[in-house]
C-alpha cells in the first residue's frame, strides 16, 4: 500500500494527531466493561440424575454414579449415572419395543408431529439449556446462547418436516427406517450433537440410545426431560450416561443395527473395528486439522475475522477448526500484526459473563493434551505467540495462542490439538495452498479467502475436505450437509444427504 | 484539473466482505454494558455529541435553547458532562459561538454546499471562509459524490485539498454521504482518500437521508483509519451522524471504537457522535441507572 | 332471559386489515338449512386492484426472509389453527351442512396440511435445486425462485381444506397470493384470514377476497401485474377464459381438477414447484 510523506501530507496545523513512537494500538483500561454475568437463578438443575430408558429416570443397575463438574470454577454440578451393559441391554430392549410397537406403526405425520412438538419446547427453554451448557461445558455464554442453542432448535424443526416426506427425498425406492441406533456424542457441542443424531433417527422412524459425553450429560439430561414433556411414546428416545465401558456396550450389542460416532480419529477407528462383520451401519464424524488459506487478494480485516472464528471459537474445541493458518507470503506480516492485535482485545474468562469470548477447556485432561503439543512446538523451534490475558486463578483455561515460522512436518501442524491454538505456515502460489491444506490424514473441513470468484471455485473444488467454507468459517445449518473426507470420517449429516444414514432404501 | 500533491492509488485499497463486516459489526453489537461501565460509557458518549440542527427553519432562538442544552445537558446535575460540540449552518455560526462562549463546547459549521456539495467549488470555499471567519472552530465539508461515483477521484481529492486550505485553524471533518456511495467498498475508498487529502476527521452522513450511520458502514471507516494510522502514524478522527437515537446505540458505537482502534481514540478529540434526539435517551438511562426507575420523557427537557 | 351473542361481520383481509368492499355490496349468505347466516362483501374488482398492489409491496421481503422463518410462519398458522379447531369445525359444519365429525376431520386436515408445507420451506430448495455437469470450466446452477404475485380461484367445495390445500404451497415458494375464495361458501375462508392475521405472517403476503366470481375472476386473469394463476374454480367455461385472459401478460396458468382433498396426493412439491421460476448461473472456476 502506498504511504503518505510527511512533508507532502501535513500542515502544521494537521500534526496534531501524529504519533511520536511507532504507530501501536493500545487496548487497555479506557472504559473497561464491567461483569455482566448471565443470571443462574431460573436454572432448575437437580442434584443427581438417573438413566433415562423406557421413558423414565431410572437409578443404574449398579447404584453407581459420578460427578460432573463446571470447568471454570471446578464445581460439582451435579451426580450422574454410571450405565453398564446391563443398562445398555435394558435400554436397547426399550428401544426395540418402542420401534415394534408404536414408532414403526406410526404415520409418518405424526412421527413429524412430536419431534416439532421437542423443537417448540426446546425454544421455550432455550436461555436455561444454554446456561447449563454453559457451566457443564465452559464454552462461553454468548455462544451457546446464540449458536449452539438456537441449531439445537432448527435442527429439531427441520427434520421433524421431513418425516412425511422421505419418498422426494429418494425417489424410485422404499424408504423404511433401519430400528434401533446406538449414538455416541462427544463434550463440544453437547445439545447440538445430542440434535444432529437424534432429530434425523427419530423423523425417518428409528429409535434410539445415546450416550453423552462423560464430562457434559447434563443438557442430554434436559432433553430427556423435554421428551417426557412431549409425550414422546417411551423408548423412542434412551439416554444412558457414562464413560468408554458404556460406549463400548453400546457398539457391541448385537441388536443395535447402526452406531453413529462423533469423536477422535482414535476412537472412531476402535469402532470401525469393533464392527466389522457385525453388518452394522456406521456412520463417523472424526477429528480434522483443517487449513485456513489466505489469498493476498482477500478482504483483509474479513481474513483475520475468519481466523479468529475458526480457532478461538469454542476455543478451538471443534472438529472443524480452522488450526492451520496457509497465509500467502506477500501478505503474512500484515495479517500476523492484524492477528495479533485482533486477539489483544479477545477476553478470557468466567464463561457465564457475557462478554467472555474464550471460555474455559472442558476438563483437566484436555488442558493438559493442549499444554503438551505446545511445548512440542516450542521444543520443535516453531516460534509461539501468546495472548497477555490474565487467567483465572481457577478453572482450567489456556489463552489464545498461535504459533509462527510452522512447517508441515512440525507436531503442531499435524495433530489435532482441540485447544485455541493456530499454527501458521506461508505459501507463494495458489498451487501451492492447495498442496499443503490437502498433505495430511485428515479431510474434514476448509477455509478460502478471496475476493476473486472465480478462484473461489477453483480452489474449494480442489479441497479434499467434506465442508469447505468461503470467505467465512464455522458456518452451520440444518440444511447443509456436514462431514469428511478421509480420517476426518465417513457419512453426512444436515441436508437430504443426511438422512441417508438413517434410512434403509429398497 | 489541479495537480495533487501524490496520486490516488484506488485499485490499492482493501476490499471488504459485506457480509463479514456486518457479521463483526453486530457480534459487538451484542456486548453487555452494564452498571459502572454503562454510566461511564453514557458519559463519554454525552461528551462526544456533536448537538446538531440542520433546517431551513433555523433561527436565533432555537440556536441559543440547543446551546444552553449543550453546556448543560441535564438541568441541576454538573456531575453530566457538556457536549463536545453544536453543529449550525454557516448564517448561524456567529450566534452559536456567542451562546457557548467560554463554555468549552466548540462551533462546528457545516460547509461547501451541504448538504449536496454540487456548486462549483468557489462557492465551497466561500461558505467555508464565513463559517471560519465567524468563528467555526470545526467545518464540516460534503465530498463530491457523483464525482467520486463517475470515478472522478481527482476532482473529490482537491476539493478536499482546496477546502482543508481554506480552514485554516479550523478542523476538517469530510463527509462521505455513506447512503449514496451505497457498497462497503465504495466507503473504505472514499475513507482513505479523505485522510490522504486532508481530512481531521471522516464523518459518515449529511443526516439527510437513510441509511446513515450503520455499524457496518461504521466499521468499515474505523478500519480504514486504523490501516492509515499504521501507515502514517497519523490518527484520524471518525463521526457518525445520522439515525442514532438511542443509548443502545451510542454504546454499541464507543464498543466499536473500543475494539477496533483501542484505548486512544476513546475520546472528543478523535470520536464524536452526531445526533440531537439520542441525547435525551442517555439522560433517560443513565437516570435509570441511578434510580433504578425507568423513566419518562416528560423529565427530561426538548431544547 | 337468554344471553344475546355479538355476532360477526365479516370482512375480506386485505393488506393486513379486515376491511369491507369498497363497493359498499354484499350478498347474503344462508347456512344450510337455507336460513339467513351472515352478509359478506360482495368484493369489487377495485378491491382485487387493491389486493394486487398489497401482495406485489409484500412480496420481496416475505420472499427474502429466510426459508427457516416462513417455516416456523407456516407452524405458527397450523398451532393458531389447531387452537381454534372446535370453532372452526362448528362454523364449517353450519355453512356447508355437513355433520360435525365431517367437519372436525376437515379441519383436521387442513391443519397437518400446513403443519406438511411448514416442513417443505427449508427443503424444496435442495430438491428442486441442481448444480448442472456443463461440458466447460464453469460451476452452474440452477434455483427455484418465487413466481411472484399470483392469483388463486378456490374451488366451491370443499370450501376450507381446498383453500388451505391452494394457498400454503404457494406462499411457501415465496410468492404473495390474491384469493377468490368460494362464492357459495365463504364464511369459513374468511375467518381463516384470523389465523393468517396472528401467525406472524408479513400484511399483504395473503390477502383474501369474497364476492362473485364471475365478476371477479376476468380482473384477476387479465391483471397485468399478476404473475401467475392457480386455478381450482372447477368450472371449464371459466376455466378455458382463465387461460385466454393469462395470454396478456403470458401469466402462468396451473388448473387443478383434484377428485379428493383429503388424499396425499392433494399436496406435495409439485404444488410448490408450479408457482416458482428456475434462475440458472454461470460461474468460471479458475485461478
Amino acid at each position: 500500500m502506498a504511504s503518505v510523506k510527511e512533508e507532502e501530507a501535513s500542515k502544521a496545523r494537521a500534526i496534531r494527531h501524529v504519533a511520536a513512537e511507532k504507530p501501536a494500538l493500545e487496548f487497555g483500561s479506557a472504559w473497561e466493561y464491567s461483569p455482566a454475568p448471565e443470571s443462574r437463578d431460573h436454572v432448575r438443575l437437580e442434584s443427581r440424575y438417573g438413566l433415562f430408558i423406557g421413558g423414565k429416570f431410572v437409578a443404574p443397575k449398579s447404584g453407581k454414579y459420578f460427578e460432573t463438574v463446571n470447568p471454570a470454577t471446578e464445581e460439582t454440578l451435579a451426580e450422574v449415572a454410571d450405565a453398564n451393559a446391563a443398562d445398555v441391554d435394558a435400554a436397547v430392549r426399550a428401544a426395540e419395543d418402542a420401534y415394534r410397537k408404536r414408532w414403526s406403526r406410526l404415520k409418518p405425520a405424526e412421527r413429524g408431529k412430536y419431534v416439532y412438538r421437542i423443537a417448540r419446547l426446546l425454544q421455550e427453554k432455550s436461555r436455561e439449556l444454554a446456561v447449563i451448557e454453559t457451566m457443564d461445558g465452559g464454552k462461553p455464554i454468548k455462544e451457546s446462547r446464540d449458536v449452539d442453542v438456537p441449531l439445537v432448535v432448527a435442527h429439531f424443526f427441520y427434520h421433524a418436516g421431513w418425516a412425511d416426506k422421505l419418498d422426494w427425498a429418494f425417489p424410485r425406492h422404499t424408504v423404511s427406517p433401519i430400528g434401533v441406533c446406538g449414538q455416541i456424542i462427544p463434550w463440544n457441542f453437547p445439545l447440538l450433537m445430542a440434535a444432529w443424531k437424534i432429530a434425523p433417527a427419530i423423523a425417518c422412524g428409528n429409535t434410539v440410545v445415546l450416550k453423552p459425553a462423560e464430562t457434559t450429560p447434563l443438557t442430554a439430561m434436559a432433553l430427556a426431560k423435554v421428551c417426557e414433556e412431549a409425550d414422546l411414546p417411551p423408548g423412542v428416545v434412551n439416554i444412558v450416561t457414562g464413560a468408554g465401558e458404556t460406549g463400548a456396550a453400546i457398539v457391541n450389542h448385537p441388536r443395535v443395527k447402526k452406531i453413529a460416532f462423533t469423536g477422535s480419529t482414535d476412537v472412531g477407528k476402535i469402532i470401525q473395528r469393533a464392527t466389522a462383520g457385525t453388518g452394522k451401519r456406521l456412520t463417523l464424524e472424526l477429528g480434522g486439522k483443517a487449513a485456513n488459506i489466505i489469498f493476498e487478494d482477500a478482504p483483509i480485516d474479513q481474513a483475520v475475522e475468519g481466523i479468529i472464528n475458526g480457532i478461538y471459537f469454542n476455543q478451538g474445541h471443534v472438529c472443524c477448526a480452522g488450526s492451520r493458518l496457509l497465509v500467502q507470503e506477500s501478505i503474512a506480516d500484515i495479517v500476523l500484526a492484524k492477528l495479533s492485535d485482533r486477539i489483544a482485545t479477545l477476553r478470557l474468562g468466567d464463561p457465564l459473563d457475557k462478554n467472555t469470548d474464550v471460555g474455559a477447556i472442558n476438563s483437566k485432561m484436555q488442558l493438559d493434551k493442549i499444554r503438551e503439543l505446545v511445548a512440542s512446538g516450542v521444543e520443535e523451534g516453531a516460534e509461539i505467540h501468546q495472548s497477555s490475558c490474565p487467567i483465572p486463578s481457577k478453572g482450567y483455561f489456556f489463552p489464545p495462542t498461535f504459533f509462527t515460522g510452522v512447517a508441515q512436518s512440525h507436531r503442531i501442524a499435524r495433530e489435532e490439538i482441540f485447544g485455541p491454538v493456530l499454527s501458521v505456515m506461508t505459501f507463494r502460489t495458489p498451487d501451492e495452498a492447495v498442496e499443503k491444506a490437502n498433505n495430511i490424514p485428515y479431510g474434514l473441513s476448509a477455509g478460502v479467502w478471496t475476493d476473486k470468484g472465480s478462484k473461489i471455485f477453483k480452489i474449494t473444488s480442489k479441497m479434499r475436505a467434506g465442508v469447505v467454507w468461503a470467505n467465512t468459517f464455522n458456518k452451520f445449518d440444518p440444511a447443509s450437509p456436514f462431514g469428511g473426507y478421509k480420517e476426518s470420517g465417513f457419512g453426512r449429516e444436515g441436508g437430504v444427504h443426511g438422512l441417508r444414514a438413517y434410512v434403509e432404501l429398497s | 484539473m489541479s495537480s495533487l500533491p501524490l496520486p490516488f492509488e484506488a485499485e490499492r485499497v482493501p476490499r471488504v466482505d459485506a457480509v463479514g463486516i456486518e457479521e463483526r459489526a453486530a457480534a459487538l453489537g451484542k456486548r453487555s454494558i452494564k452498571k459502572a461501565a454503562k454510566v461511564a460509557g453514557i458519559k463519554l458518549a454525552i461528551s462526544m455529541l456533536d448537538l446538531t440542527t440542520l433546517e431551513g427553519k433555523d433561527s436565533e432562538g432555537k440556536v441559543r435553547q440547543l446551546c444552553r442544552k449543550a453546556i448543560r445537558p441535564q438541568p441541576g446535575d454538573p456531575s453530566v458532562p457538556h457536549v463536545a460540540a453544536v453543529c449550525v449552518y454557516p448564517n448561524l455560526v456567529a450566534i452559536a459561538k456567542d451562546a457557548l462562549a467560554g463554555s468549552g463546547v466548540k462551533v462546528a459549521s457545516v460547509a461547501s454546499g451541504f448538504p449536496a456539495g454540487l456548486v462549483p467549488l468557489s462557492a465551497k470555499l466561500d461558505d467555508t471562509r464565513l463559517a471560519v471567519e465567524a468563528g467555526a472552530d470545526e467545518i464540516d465539508m460534503v465530498i463530491d459524490r457523483g464525482a467520486f461515483l463517475s470515478g472522478d477521484y481527482e476532482k473529490v481529492a482537491s476539493e478536499i485539498v482546496a477546502i482543508k486550505d481554506a480552514c485554516g485553524d479550523a478542523h476538517l471533518k469530510v463527509i462521505l454521504e455513506t447512503g449514496e456511495l451505497e457498497t462497503y467498498d465504495n466507503v473504505r475508498k472514499a475513507s482513505r482518500l479523505a485522510m490522504t487529502y486532508g481530512a481531521d476527521f471522516i464523518k459518515t452522513s449529511t443526516g439527510k437521508i437513510n441509511p446513515a450511520a450503520t455499524p457496518g458502514v461504521v466499521l468499515v471507516m474505523l478500519e480504514a483509519i486504523r490501516d492509515f494510522y499504521f501507515e502514517t502514524g497519523r490518527r484520524i478522527g471518525m463521526k457518525p451522524a445520522g439515525g442514532i437515537k438511542t443509548s443502545k446505540q451510542a454504546l454499541h458505537l464507543l464498543v466499536l471504537v473500543k475494539e477496533t482502534l483501542g484505548d486512544a481514540w476513546l475520546t472528543p478529540d478523535l470520536f464524536r457522535i452526531g445526533a440531537s434526539t439520542v441525547t435525551n435517551d442517555l439522560l433517560m438511562q443513565l437516570t435509570k441507572e441511578a434510580s433504578g426507575r425507568y423513566q419518562s420523557e416528560d423529565y427530561f427537557t426538548k431544547d | 332471559m337468554p344471553e344475546l351473542e355479538i355476532r360477526k361481520t365479516y370482512k375480506l383481509y386485505v393488506g393486513g386489515e379486515f376491511i369491507r368492499t369498497e363497493s359498499g355490496r354484499y350478498d347474503p349468505v344462508p347456512d344450510a338449512k337455507g336460513e339467513f347466516l351472515a352478509n359478506v362483501s360482495r368484493g369489487s374488482r377495485k378491491d382485487v386492484r387493491e389486493a394486487v398492489r398489497k401482495a406485489r409491496a409484500a412480496q420481496p421481503g416475505w420472499a427474502a426472509k429466510t426459508p427457516y422463518l416462513k417455516g416456523q410462519i407456516l407452524y405458527r398458522m397450523a398451532e393458531m389453527l389447531d387452537g381454534r379447531a372446535e370453532s372452526f369445525a362448528a362454523l364449517l359444519s353450519e355453512t356447508r351442512g355437513i355433520p360435525a365429525a365431517a367437519a372436525r376431520k376437515e379441519v383436521r386436515a387442513a391443519s397437518d396440511r400446513l403443519l406438511h408445507y411448514a416442513g417443505w420451506s427449508d427443503k424444496y430448495g435442495a430438491l428442486l435445486g441442481t448444480v448442472n455437469p456443463v461440458a466447460s470450466g464453469y460451476f452452474d446452477f440452477s434455483v427455484p425462485e418465487p413466481t411472484g404475485v399470483v392469483g388463486i380461484v378456490a374451488p366451491e367445495t370443499p370450501d376450507f381444506l381446498a383453500l388451505v390445500t391452494h394457498l400454503a404451497p404457494v406462499i411457501v415458494a415465496g410468492n404473495a397470493v390474491v384469493v377468490l375464495v368460494s362464492e357459495k361458501h365463504p364464511l369459513v375462508s374468511l375467518e381463516f384470514a384470523e389465523i393468517l392475521a396472528t401467525s406472524d405472517l408479513s400484511a399483504g403476503v395473503a390477502n383474501l377476497i369474497s364476492g362473485r366470481k364471475e365478476e371477479l375472476v376476468p380482473h384477476l386473469a387479465r391483471h397485468m401485474d399478476v404473475n401467475a394463476i392457480a386455478d381450482a374454480g372447477g368450472d371449464r367455461a371459466m376455466s378455458k377464459a382463465i387461460q385466454a385472459d393469462a395470454a396478456v401478460n403470458v401469466k402462468r396458468v396451473k388448473s387443478y381438477r383434484i377428485a379428493d382433498y383429503f388424499s396425499d396426493d392433494a399436496q406435495g412439491l409439485d404444488f410448490i414447484e408450479s408457482f416458482t421460476e428456475t434462475k440458472t448461473t454461470w460461474h468460471p472456476i479458475g485461478v
